[in-house]
């Protein structure tokens, strides 16, 4: 419905993202435990979160810091996880672009799953009327307070986490919880398959190049299964969208 | 690794995240994505993300060595399954973590 004041859209944004909350609070809460209980003091770990505001790069990061792998190829691998990105951003684009900077660049940074999934159908319908970007604003805001609020709160139970809980699993594992569903298809399966198995077999390789070979490797898979598949990829647009969506 | 080095790392980590969530925004017109890198960039989260849960997983140590009596290898199973079946993240975290503690507990 098309929205009277801009106070309204960006309420309805608010409360549209509100029930997703559930899915990113315990995320956020790990990624606060785990950087505490690897070392970072809480500073640094707030520092990290407010320049990443990215959950999943912010895990690799820190497992990757865990194995100590040198900074590069860190910074390699939480761009590449935040590929995705570009997608969304071409995606927003013919909605957003009009816009001054100073809603662009705030909206952009605040750019997360959560949000572009609650907004990239309704931005392309037009049926949020002319105050369609506070409601998008609501939805980023709402996000980005959920996402740094639980980190902290996260900070707050890492110090007292003991080292005989084993919790450097729980971050494996909470990629496992991102990667399962979204194998909806052949080709993903095939891209998963591959790209595991070249990182378990290649893990000696110099300058962590075993996850790049393996996530190239990987990549290289899922595309050539498709094209023998010979079938359109928009099935596997939307599960891939959704699975990626906390 | 040093503090400042820690900090040029989150630093160009959050630049470049900053730089893709804004490219098309700022670039309207201007710039396309081939059609074959639309379909490669499907692949990235599946590939990336089991390239660094399967090494994980297998060597609990850290780098490359293999260890018969690792809990990790049936509790990640256990979780993968879960997670196939619910969908549900929490559910997963705990029934992983749960079952590797069992396993700890019980294989001393």
């Amino acid at each position: 419905m098309p929205y009277r004041t801009a106070r309204e859209a960006f309420m309805h944004g608010v409360r549209a993202l509100l029930p997703l909350s559930p899915g990113v609070v315990p995320f956020g809460l790990l990624t606060g435990v785990m950087a505490i209980s690897l070392g970072l003091s809480p500073g640094t770990t707030m520092g990290m979160t407010l320049l990443f505001y990215s959950g999943s790069a912010q895990m690799v990061a820190l497992q990757l810091l865990h194995t100590g792998v040198m900074p590069l190829a860190i910074v390699v691998t939480a761009l590449v996880i935040n590929l995705r990105f570009i997608m969304y951003s071409a995606s927003l684009a013919p909605h957003l672009h009009h816009l001054p900077r100073r809603w662009t660049w705030p909206l952009s940074y605040m750019l997360s799953d959560q949000s572009y999934a609650l907004c990239s159908l309704k931005l392309a319908s037009g049926e949020l009327g002319r105050f369609a970007q506070h409601y998008y604003a609501g939805t980023a805001v709402a996000m980005w307070l959920v996402w740094q609020l639980s980190v902290l709160a996260g900070i707050y139970l890492g110090a007292n986490i003991p080292e005989s809980w084993s919790l450097s699993f729980a971050i494996p594992l909470s990629f496992l919880a991102l990667l399962v569903p979204g194998i909806r298809s052949a080709p993903s399966l095939g891209a998963a398959t591959v790209g595991g198995l070249i990182a378990v077999f290649a893990v000696d390789m110099p300058y962590n190049l075993g996850l790049v070979s393996a996530s190239v490797g990987g990549v290289v898979a899922g595309v050539l299964l498709e094209s023998l598949r010979k079938r359109p990829s928009s099935e596997a647009l939307a599960a891939d969208a959704e699975g990626e969506t906390r | 690794m040093s503090d400042l080095s820690l900090w040029v790392l989150f630093l160009a980590v959050g630049l470049g995240t900053f730089v893709m969530r804004l490219s098309f925004v700022e670039l309207y017109g201007r710039l396309r994505i081939p059609a074959l890198l639309r379909r490669a960039l499907l692949y990235v989260p599946a590939s990336v993300l089991a390239a660094l849960v399967l090494p994980a997983v297998v060597y609990p140590g850290g780098q490359g060595e293999f260890v018969l009596a690792n809990a990790q290898i049936p509790a990640a199973i256990l979780a993968a399954w879960v997670a196939w079946k619910t969908r549900n993240t929490l559910l997963t975290l705990a029934v992983g973590m749960g079952a590797l503690w069992l396993l700890k507990y019980f294989t001393g």
